[in-house]
Protein backbone atom coordinates (compact mmCIF):
# COMPACT_ATOMS: atom_id res chain seq x y z
CA UNK A 1 0.00 0.00 0.00
CA UNK A 2 1.43 3.22 -1.07
CA UNK A 3 1.03 6.59 0.97
CA UNK A 4 0.20 9.21 -0.46
CA UNK A 5 2.52 12.26 -0.55
CA UNK A 6 0.55 14.75 0.96
CA UNK A 7 -0.71 12.22 3.90
CA UNK A 8 3.31 11.62 4.36
CA UNK A 9 3.67 15.40 4.09
CA UNK A 10 0.83 16.20 7.14
CA UNK A 11 2.45 13.05 9.70
CA UNK A 12 6.21 14.96 8.96
CA UNK A 13 4.68 18.60 9.58
CA UNK A 14 2.54 17.70 12.26
CA UNK A 15 5.88 15.67 13.65
CA UNK A 16 7.89 18.52 13.74
CA UNK A 17 5.37 21.46 14.74
CA UNK A 18 4.40 19.34 17.82
CA UNK A 19 7.96 19.21 18.76
CA UNK A 20 8.00 15.28 18.64
CA UNK A 21 11.60 15.21 16.64
CA UNK A 22 15.26 14.79 17.86
CA UNK A 23 16.47 15.74 14.83
CA UNK A 24 14.90 16.58 11.48
CA UNK A 25 16.46 16.57 7.75
CA UNK A 26 15.67 17.06 4.67
CA UNK A 27 18.10 17.26 1.14
CA UNK A 28 18.69 21.01 0.05
CA UNK A 29 19.53 22.14 -3.49
CA UNK A 30 22.98 24.21 -3.64
CA UNK A 31 25.22 25.89 -6.52
CA UNK A 32 27.93 23.39 -5.03
CA UNK A 33 25.82 20.28 -5.10
CA UNK A 34 22.88 18.41 -3.01
CA UNK A 35 22.99 19.24 0.96
CA UNK A 36 22.08 17.17 3.46
CA UNK A 37 20.82 19.33 6.07
CA UNK A 38 19.82 18.60 9.95
CA UNK A 39 18.19 20.82 12.25
CA UNK A 40 17.67 19.22 16.18
CA UNK A 41 15.77 20.95 18.97
CA UNK A 42 19.14 23.00 19.87
CA UNK A 43 20.09 23.88 16.18
CA UNK A 44 21.38 23.34 13.34
CA UNK A 45 22.91 20.21 13.69
CA UNK A 46 24.97 18.72 10.44
CA UNK A 47 25.39 20.13 7.01
CA UNK A 48 26.71 17.15 4.69
CA UNK A 49 27.78 17.27 0.90
CA UNK A 50 27.23 13.32 1.22
CA UNK A 51 23.55 12.69 1.32
CA UNK A 52 23.41 9.39 1.59
CA UNK A 53 20.57 9.97 4.02
CA UNK A 54 20.76 6.16 5.96
CA UNK A 55 24.47 6.44 7.06
CA UNK A 56 23.72 10.00 8.23
CA UNK A 57 21.13 9.07 10.30
CA UNK A 58 22.67 6.48 12.90
CA UNK A 59 25.19 8.89 13.31
CA UNK A 60 22.48 11.12 14.08
CA UNK A 61 20.81 9.61 16.35
CA UNK A 62 23.72 8.30 17.92
CA UNK A 63 24.34 12.01 19.64
CA UNK A 64 21.09 13.49 19.66
CA UNK A 65 18.57 10.36 20.09
CA UNK A 66 16.24 8.57 18.24
CA UNK A 67 14.02 10.22 16.59
CA UNK A 68 15.09 11.30 13.02
CA UNK A 69 12.62 12.06 10.35
CA UNK A 70 13.06 13.56 7.57
CA UNK A 71 11.27 16.92 7.81
CA UNK A 72 11.34 19.57 5.08
CA UNK A 73 9.53 22.04 7.77
CA UNK A 74 12.38 21.32 10.33
CA UNK A 75 14.82 22.70 8.13
CA UNK A 76 13.44 25.92 7.09
CA UNK A 77 14.60 28.56 8.17
CA UNK A 78 18.16 26.67 7.62
CA UNK A 79 17.31 26.26 4.02
CA UNK A 80 16.32 29.89 3.58
CA UNK A 81 19.40 31.01 5.01
CA UNK A 82 21.28 28.86 2.75
CA UNK A 83 19.63 30.06 -0.44
CA UNK A 84 19.80 33.67 0.52
CA UNK A 85 24.06 33.01 1.07
CA UNK A 86 24.13 31.20 -2.36
CA UNK A 87 22.39 34.11 -3.93
CA UNK A 88 24.69 36.46 -2.31
CA UNK A 89 22.32 38.24 -0.26
CA UNK A 90 23.49 36.81 3.12
CA UNK A 91 26.98 37.24 4.52
CA UNK A 92 26.48 36.01 7.97
CA UNK A 93 24.26 32.78 9.55
CA UNK A 94 21.51 34.10 12.30
CA UNK A 95 21.40 29.92 12.91
CA UNK A 96 21.82 28.44 16.20
CA UNK A 97 24.26 25.52 16.30
CA UNK A 98 24.17 22.03 18.21
CA UNK A 99 27.82 21.27 18.72
CA UNK A 100 27.05 19.11 21.45
CA UNK A 101 28.98 15.44 22.07
CA UNK A 102 32.33 17.51 21.16
CA UNK A 103 35.85 17.85 22.44
CA UNK A 104 36.36 21.16 24.04
CA UNK A 105 39.23 21.80 22.11
CA UNK A 106 36.86 21.27 18.45
CA UNK A 107 34.50 23.55 20.03
CA UNK A 108 36.76 26.23 20.69
CA UNK A 109 38.26 26.18 17.55
CA UNK A 110 34.60 25.82 15.90
CA UNK A 111 34.07 29.53 18.12
CA UNK A 112 37.14 30.92 16.19
CA UNK A 113 36.15 30.01 13.10
CA UNK A 114 32.99 31.47 12.91
CA UNK A 115 34.94 34.89 13.47
CA UNK A 116 36.53 34.83 9.94
CA UNK A 117 34.45 37.33 7.99
CA UNK A 118 32.58 36.69 4.44
CA UNK A 119 34.77 37.20 1.87
CA UNK A 120 38.47 36.38 3.86
CA UNK A 121 40.71 33.48 4.67
CA UNK A 122 42.42 32.67 7.38
CA UNK A 123 45.51 29.82 7.96
CA UNK A 124 45.61 26.93 10.01
CA UNK A 125 48.27 28.38 12.24
CA UNK A 126 46.69 31.37 12.58
CA UNK A 127 43.11 29.61 13.77
CA UNK A 128 45.37 27.47 16.40
CA UNK A 129 47.14 30.64 17.70
CA UNK A 130 43.99 32.47 18.29
CA UNK A 131 42.80 29.39 20.89
CA UNK A 132 45.76 29.94 22.27
CA UNK A 133 47.71 26.67 20.88
CA UNK A 134 50.25 27.85 18.64
CA UNK A 135 51.58 24.52 17.55
CA UNK A 136 48.34 22.91 16.78
CA UNK A 137 47.97 24.07 13.04
CA UNK A 138 47.59 20.10 12.27
CA UNK A 139 44.70 19.31 14.97
CA UNK A 140 43.18 22.67 13.40
CA UNK A 141 43.37 21.00 10.23
CA UNK A 142 41.66 17.49 11.27
CA UNK A 143 39.28 19.99 13.05
CA UNK A 144 38.45 21.49 9.72
CA UNK A 145 38.45 18.21 8.19
CA UNK A 146 35.89 17.04 10.47
CA UNK A 147 33.61 19.99 10.77
CA UNK A 148 29.70 18.61 10.95
CA UNK A 149 28.73 22.52 10.07
CA UNK A 150 30.73 23.25 6.88
CA UNK A 151 29.17 26.76 4.82
CA UNK A 152 28.07 27.96 8.24
CA UNK A 153 31.07 27.35 9.89
CA UNK A 154 33.32 28.33 7.21
CA UNK A 155 35.98 26.19 7.49
CA UNK A 156 36.34 27.05 3.76
CA UNK A 157 38.29 30.30 4.49
CA UNK A 158 40.74 28.43 5.76
CA UNK A 159 44.00 27.90 3.70
CA UNK A 160 47.70 27.16 4.12
CA UNK A 161 50.04 29.24 5.31
CA UNK A 162 51.02 30.17 1.60
CA UNK A 163 48.14 30.70 0.45
CA UNK A 164 47.11 27.65 -1.24
CA UNK A 165 43.89 25.47 -0.41
CA UNK A 166 45.69 22.72 1.40
CA UNK A 167 41.86 20.35 1.69
CA UNK A 168 38.29 20.09 1.50
CA UNK A 169 35.86 17.52 2.96
CA UNK A 170 33.66 18.25 0.49
CA UNK A 171 36.68 19.02 -2.14
CA UNK A 172 38.43 21.17 -3.63
CA UNK A 173 35.94 22.50 -6.33
CA UNK A 174 33.34 23.16 -3.73
CA UNK A 175 36.10 25.19 -1.53
CA UNK A 176 37.00 27.50 -4.62
CA UNK A 177 33.26 27.61 -5.46
CA UNK A 178 32.45 29.21 -2.10
CA UNK A 179 35.34 31.45 -2.04
CA UNK A 180 34.58 32.94 -5.28
CA UNK A 181 31.29 33.12 -4.27
CA UNK A 182 32.31 35.53 -1.62
CA UNK A 183 34.76 37.41 -3.64
CA UNK A 184 37.32 36.05 -1.60
CA UNK A 185 39.42 34.49 -5.06
CA UNK B 1 21.33 -8.79 28.21
CA UNK B 2 21.85 -6.60 24.88
CA UNK B 3 18.55 -6.02 23.04
CA UNK B 4 18.37 -4.81 19.07
CA UNK B 5 19.49 -1.69 18.47
CA UNK B 6 16.71 1.00 17.75
CA UNK B 7 16.80 2.25 14.44
CA UNK B 8 16.29 5.91 13.86
CA UNK B 9 12.77 6.70 13.68
CA UNK B 10 12.57 7.46 9.58
CA UNK B 11 13.43 4.15 8.82
CA UNK B 12 11.40 2.70 11.15
CA UNK B 13 8.51 4.72 9.85
CA UNK B 14 9.16 3.91 6.34
CA UNK B 15 8.89 -0.24 7.23
CA UNK B 16 6.08 -0.24 8.48
CA UNK B 17 4.05 2.68 7.10
CA UNK B 18 2.33 0.63 4.35
CA UNK B 19 1.09 -1.50 6.59
CA UNK B 20 -0.30 0.87 9.84
CA UNK B 21 -1.88 2.42 6.72
CA UNK B 22 -3.45 -1.27 5.00
CA UNK B 23 -4.68 -1.98 8.90
CA UNK B 24 -5.93 1.29 9.55
CA UNK B 25 -8.10 1.57 5.73
CA UNK B 26 -9.81 -2.04 6.46
CA UNK B 27 -10.74 -1.32 9.85
CA UNK B 28 -12.33 2.07 9.13
CA UNK B 29 -11.66 3.19 5.46
CA UNK B 30 -10.34 5.67 3.61
CA UNK B 31 -10.26 9.34 5.25
CA UNK B 32 -10.73 8.17 8.98
CA UNK B 33 -7.90 5.95 7.98
CA UNK B 34 -5.77 9.35 7.25
CA UNK B 35 -5.83 10.81 10.20
CA UNK B 36 -5.43 7.67 12.35
CA UNK B 37 -2.53 7.10 10.25
CA UNK B 38 -0.95 10.55 11.63
CA UNK B 39 -2.06 9.50 14.68
CA UNK B 40 -0.68 6.19 15.10
CA UNK B 41 2.68 7.73 13.99
CA UNK B 42 2.54 10.44 16.60
CA UNK B 43 1.62 8.00 19.22
CA UNK B 44 4.49 6.18 17.98
CA UNK B 45 6.88 9.23 18.03
CA UNK B 46 5.91 10.27 21.77
CA UNK B 47 7.03 6.78 22.87
CA UNK B 48 9.90 5.91 21.15
CA UNK B 49 12.04 7.54 22.90
CA UNK B 50 11.21 5.53 25.93
CA UNK B 51 12.01 2.22 24.23
CA UNK B 52 14.28 -0.22 25.89
CA UNK B 53 15.55 -2.40 22.10
CA UNK B 54 13.62 -2.24 18.57
CA UNK B 55 12.42 -5.80 18.95
CA UNK B 56 9.10 -6.43 17.81
CA UNK B 57 8.68 -2.75 16.28
CA UNK B 58 6.13 -4.38 14.01
CA UNK B 59 4.05 -5.91 16.17
CA UNK B 60 4.21 -2.39 18.82
CA UNK B 61 3.08 -0.43 16.13
CA UNK B 62 0.26 -2.56 14.76
CA UNK B 63 -0.91 -2.27 18.68
CA UNK B 64 -0.78 1.10 18.44
CA UNK B 65 -2.72 1.39 15.30
CA UNK B 66 -5.23 -0.67 16.77
CA UNK B 67 -5.76 1.27 19.77
CA UNK B 68 -5.94 4.17 17.66
CA UNK B 69 -8.67 2.84 15.17
CA UNK B 70 -10.81 1.32 18.52
CA UNK B 71 -10.52 5.23 19.97
CA UNK B 72 -11.62 6.03 16.72
CA UNK B 73 -14.39 3.56 15.90
CA UNK B 74 -15.62 3.92 19.75
CA UNK B 75 -16.35 7.71 18.58
CA UNK B 76 -18.00 6.95 16.17
CA UNK B 77 -20.45 5.02 18.02
CA UNK B 78 -23.37 5.48 20.12
CA UNK B 79 -22.95 4.36 23.27
CA UNK B 80 -24.71 1.34 24.72
CA UNK B 81 -24.68 -0.66 21.31
CA UNK B 82 -21.22 -2.31 21.74
CA UNK B 83 -23.16 -5.73 22.97
CA UNK B 84 -25.17 -5.67 19.95
CA UNK B 85 -22.49 -5.33 18.01
CA UNK B 86 -20.14 -7.61 19.21
CA UNK B 87 -23.44 -10.30 19.04
CA UNK B 88 -24.10 -9.77 15.41
CA UNK B 89 -22.59 -12.50 13.58
CA UNK B 90 -21.37 -10.39 10.04
CA UNK B 91 -18.81 -12.95 8.51
CA UNK B 92 -17.78 -10.10 6.00
CA UNK B 93 -15.43 -8.34 8.95
CA UNK B 94 -12.14 -9.01 8.90
CA UNK B 95 -11.25 -11.41 12.66
CA UNK B 96 -9.61 -7.58 14.28
CA UNK B 97 -12.30 -5.83 12.94
CA UNK B 98 -14.89 -8.22 14.43
CA UNK B 99 -12.53 -8.12 17.46
CA UNK B 100 -12.37 -4.30 17.81
CA UNK B 101 -16.09 -4.37 18.51
CA UNK B 102 -15.79 -7.49 20.97
CA UNK B 103 -12.81 -6.21 23.36
CA UNK B 104 -14.05 -2.87 23.53
CA UNK B 105 -14.14 -2.01 26.99
CA UNK B 106 -11.75 -4.25 28.10
CA UNK B 107 -8.94 -3.00 30.10
CA UNK B 108 -6.25 -2.16 27.63
CA UNK B 109 -3.88 -4.83 28.13
CA UNK B 110 -6.28 -7.38 27.78
CA UNK B 111 -7.62 -5.79 25.15
CA UNK B 112 -4.50 -5.59 23.15
CA UNK B 113 -3.20 -9.16 23.89
CA UNK B 114 -6.55 -10.69 22.65
CA UNK B 115 -6.49 -9.24 19.26
CA UNK B 116 -2.89 -9.70 18.79
CA UNK B 117 -3.41 -13.12 19.58
CA UNK B 118 -6.44 -13.62 17.82
CA UNK B 119 -7.06 -11.09 15.27
CA UNK B 120 -2.97 -10.73 14.59
CA UNK B 121 -2.19 -14.04 15.48
CA UNK B 122 1.25 -13.40 17.11
CA UNK B 123 2.94 -16.15 19.23
CA UNK B 124 3.03 -14.99 23.14
CA UNK B 125 5.93 -14.21 22.70
CA UNK B 126 5.70 -11.39 20.06
CA UNK B 127 2.47 -9.81 21.76
CA UNK B 128 4.60 -10.12 25.27
CA UNK B 129 7.43 -7.60 23.32
CA UNK B 130 5.06 -5.63 22.28
CA UNK B 131 3.11 -5.17 25.54
CA UNK B 132 6.76 -5.06 27.14
CA UNK B 133 5.57 -8.27 29.79
CA UNK B 134 6.93 -11.16 30.07
CA UNK B 135 5.20 -14.40 28.04
CA UNK B 136 3.70 -16.33 30.67
CA UNK B 137 1.85 -12.52 31.71
CA UNK B 138 0.43 -12.05 28.04
CA UNK B 139 -0.61 -15.69 27.66
CA UNK B 140 -2.69 -14.45 31.22
CA UNK B 141 -4.16 -11.39 30.29
CA UNK B 142 -5.21 -12.88 26.80
CA UNK B 143 -6.89 -16.06 28.77
CA UNK B 144 -8.60 -13.47 31.44
CA UNK B 145 -9.67 -11.23 28.25
CA UNK B 146 -11.23 -14.14 26.52
CA UNK B 147 -13.10 -15.52 29.55
CA UNK B 148 -14.72 -11.72 30.31
CA UNK B 149 -15.92 -11.62 26.55
CA UNK B 150 -17.39 -14.92 27.30
CA UNK B 151 -19.12 -13.96 30.19
CA UNK B 152 -20.37 -10.47 28.44
CA UNK B 153 -21.69 -12.01 24.81
CA UNK B 154 -23.37 -14.88 26.81
CA UNK B 155 -24.25 -14.25 30.31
Amino acid sequence: MTISSDLDRRFRDAASALGLVDVGFDVVDSPVGELFVAVSDRGLAEISYDTRVEEQLELLARFAGPRVLRSPRAVDDARRELDEYFAGKRRAFDLSLDLRALPPFTVSVLQELARVPYGRTTTYGELAARVGRPRAARAVGTVMNRNRIPIVLPCHRVVGSTGNLVGYAGGLDRKVALLELEGAR
Amino acid sequence: MQGVAIPPFELFYEEHRADVLRLLRRTLGGERADDAFQETFLRALQAYRRLEHGEQLRAWVLTIARNVAIDALRRAKPEGELVDVAATDDDDRPAYEELASLTDGLPPKERAAVVLRYGYDLSYEQIASALGSSEDAARQATSTGVRRIRRRVSP
